[in-house]
């Protein structure tokens, strides 16, 4: 299959919908140079295509990944599609198509492109849900819970079921600024929905009182002779503090 | 004295703690209560001293009777005194929590009146966060040495990590600035919170419900640089006590004067930050990477050379071991290469057995070669420009602007040796448990000095015994 220059498929975001490109693809024996979202700007002279999610198409990708590569190879596809790689599609595209061709052995040649990029990729992501376990930071409204965050992956399906498992009782809602998505979750369970835009509302008395014992146990417990905010800053970085308690 | 005021006073009493670890124990959440914990441990901040903020470290009380010659807390020093109520702390807990700000409680004290009533004041306010709050987080405590056998036992069922400071790597160290601390007080408790969790393992192989007893191991952390300790003393020590107790972390905290006192180093002295660092990769060497303390440091070169990494220093000493062959050694060997790391290891030996590795591809895996590629061939060739001559690797491994910063580091640490401290004296112990402690000196019957073979002793050109 010859790559055409100017095809270029535009799906609408989903998983499933990228499930669908591949399944065109292969359908239509057509190689497409770009895919890309709704969201993304079209160039000129390109020839679009707009792929329709299907969800049994999407589906019957998925499954063949799994029963040519393995499980393994579908769990990478659902990572490597929440991370902020540029030109994640085409990437994990590049790869379906190796591993359908090669079969298992494909995930252990970490050399060898597109799977060394896409590692990078996944490595960041869980690397920044990690992070992320430790620097959300709830404000408290009387019974609810509200945190926002602004990551670069789409970290919020890797860290619901720790955030779920650790306040069982708790209503509370995380919000990723950045996707535009958030994280719910009630006494019935865990739900991840689309949300346009959602501010921090301000915080009553009580609530800071406890903001300002967290910036206070901040502060003290740093060593003056040990200063080091190089490190600091390696740690965590800044872009992550605008969304911190204690540097408010 | 308000709740902003005390913890002010108890956080800024507990921060010369160390080991601000939530790690080592798995535990998922369960109905009607507050919390888990990963294996792995979660910081949650870093201060601005860099280091990682992951539990609420407090002092449950600053009022110390003892008067520990390093200590802020010493009873002869002139500060404001507090303690928490059992149901503050509690609380406080429970807030900073829900609102994810920690991953649990390091609650450490100094002592009150005497260990045992110290311990049981802790011990009400952890009951009372585990039974009347439900907190099902992460719970350290620094057990008080002295403290009775079975304050101990019940501490151990409620909390995860327990810890016992060790304070100063050698006992005539202790004597000097510690007195009212023993060794034997501090490693009876150690041997009791070791012999508790191998016991307890075996309970819970028959039953799987059985009460966990410090389910996250014990831990515990000395003071570098107060006393004139070689770095061969405390890596002996340290890697007799990962052997004895089977610790999970022995921490080191530099030495930061506080306090100008004839048997301390002065405080105008900066704290020997470089050799903690090196201390510490010399720890994980040990740990992780098969390394024993004798061959990192020896008792006729007793410290570690600050100006380069603990592992570069035993390769370049170690020159006939090399270069080592990427596609084939084992993994054992691979991991005694400077600039290939436990993970990079673990990709080499994946990728071979798919992929012919070249050089550019081993960077990609995540190799230092600037490190590395001294000392690895790849499918029998050396990498570019690669002489592997001592002087020459050494050369390569540090950049000249490098040895300058390091060297001006180097000198700006006081040398213990020139403060007029009393030779430390060797004091006899009978317990076997303690027979590392000794073994520490250099005075004390040492094993004939290993023959160094093809090593290479002489001064490079830098100044840097090699």
């Amino acid at each position: 299959m010859k790559e055409e220059v100017n095809l270029v498929y535009i799906y609408d975001g989903s998983l499933e919908g990228f499930l669908c490109c591949v399944y065109s693809s292969y359908a239509y024996k057509q190689m497409p140079s770009r895919i890309a979202t709704t969201r993304g700007q079209s160039q000129l002279f390109e020839d679009t295509e707009w792929i329709k999610t299907d969800f049994s198409h999407a589906g019957k990708v998925y499954d063949s990944i799994g029963l040519k590569v393995g499980p393994e190879a579908q769990d990478y596809v659902r990572e490597a599609f929440l991370t902020c790689m540029p030109d994640k599609e085409m990437l994990i595209f590049r790869f379906i198509r190796m591993a359908y061709r090669h079969g298992r052995k494909i995930l252990g040649c970490l050399t060898d492109e597109p799977m060394c990029t896409i590692n990078k990729g996944i490595l960041h992501l869980k690397r920044e849900a990690h992070l992320l376990m430790g620097l959300i930071r709830f404000h408290v409204y009387d019974k609810v819970m509200v945190a926002c965050i602004t990551p670069k992956n789409q970290v919020l399906p890797l860290i619901a079921n720790h955030f779920a498992d650790r306040y069982p009782g708790e209503v509370f809602m995380i919000y990723d600024k950045t996707h535009h998505m958030a994280l719910v979750h009630n006494h019935e369970g865990c739900v991840l929905t689309a949300m346009e835009a959602f501010d921090l509302p301000p915080v009553d008395d009580s609530e800071k009182v406890y903001q300002l014992l967290w910036q206070r146990f901040h502060e003290t417990i740093a060593i003056e002779e040990r200063r080091n905010p190089g490190c600091q800053m390696n740690m965590m970085p800044k872009r992550y503090w605008k969304n911190l308690t204690e540097f408010q | 004295m308000d709740i902003y005021e005390k913890l002010t006073i108890l956080s800024d009493a507990a921060k010369y703690d160390v080991a601000c670890t939530s790690s080592g124990v798995n535990r998922s959440g369960r109905p009607g209560m507050t919390g888990n914990a990963t294996a792995a441990g979660i910081c949650h901040s870093f201060a601005a001293d860099g280091r990682c903020i992951s539990l609420l470290k407090v002092l449950m009380s600053n009022a110390c009777v003892y008067d520990c010659k390093y200590c802020v807390n010493r009873v002869s020093r002139d500060t404001p005194r507090t303690s928490f109520a059992p149901r503050e702390l509690a609380d406080l807990t429970m807030a900073f929590y829900r609102r994810n700000y920690i991953e649990g409680l390091f609650l450490s004290s100094g002592v009150l009146r005497d260990p045992d009533y110290t311990m049981e004041h802790m011990l009400e306010a952890i009951t009372l966060l585990r039974e009347e709050y439900r907190f099902n987080g992460y719970i350290h405590v620094k057990t008080i040495p002295g403290a009775g056998e079975e304050l101990v036992r019940r501490m151990g069922f409620v909390v995860d990590r327990m810890s016992v400071n060790i304070e100063l790597p050698t006992e005539s160290g202790l004597a000097l600035l510690a007195p009212q601390k023993s060794a034997s007080a501090i490693m009876r408790p150690m041997a009791q919170i070791s012999q508790g969790v191998t016991q307890n393992r075996s309970e819970l192989a028959l039953y799987r419900h059985a009460p966990k007893f410090a389910p996250a191991g014990q831990s515990t952390q000395m003071i570098v640089g107060a006393t004139p300790e070689s770095d061969y003393q405390i890596l002996r020590l340290s890697q007799g006590l990962y052997r004895t107790y089977q610790l999970k972390r022995v921490f080191f905290s530099a030495y930061t004067p506080i306090v100008e006192d004839n048997h301390l180093p002065s405080v105008r002295s900066a704290p020997p930050l470089l050799r903690e660092h090196r201390l510490y990769q010399a720890d994980w060497l040990m740990r992780f990477y098969g390394f024993k303390a004798e061959e990192l440091v020896s008792p006729d070169r007793p410290n570690m050379n600050l100006a380069i990494d603990p592992k570069c220093h035993w390769a370049v000493n170690h020159m006939e071991e090399f270069p080592v062959e990427v596609l084939t050694a084992p993994y054992g060997v691979l991991l005694r290469v400077p600039g290939i790391g436990v993970k990079s290891a673990q990709r080499i030996i994946e990728t071979r057995a798919h992929t012919r590795l070249t050089f550019e591809g081993l960077k990609k895996i995540g190799v230092v070669l600037k490190r590395a590629r001294y000392f690895i061939t790849c499918a029998g060739r050396t990498d570019e420009y690669v002489i592997m001559e001592p002087d020459a690797v050494l050369q390569g491994l540090l950049s000249l602007r490098e040895i300058e910063k390091r060297t001006k580091i180097d000198s700006r640490q006081i040398q213990i040796g020139e403060l007029g401290l009393p030779e430390p004296k060797i004091t006899k112990i009978d317990t076997d448990d303690f027979r590392f402690l000794t073994e520490g000196y250099p005075q004390a019957a040492l094993p004939a000095p290993v023959p160094r073979g093809a090593s290479y002793e002489r001064r490079s050109e830098f100044g840097i015994y090699i």
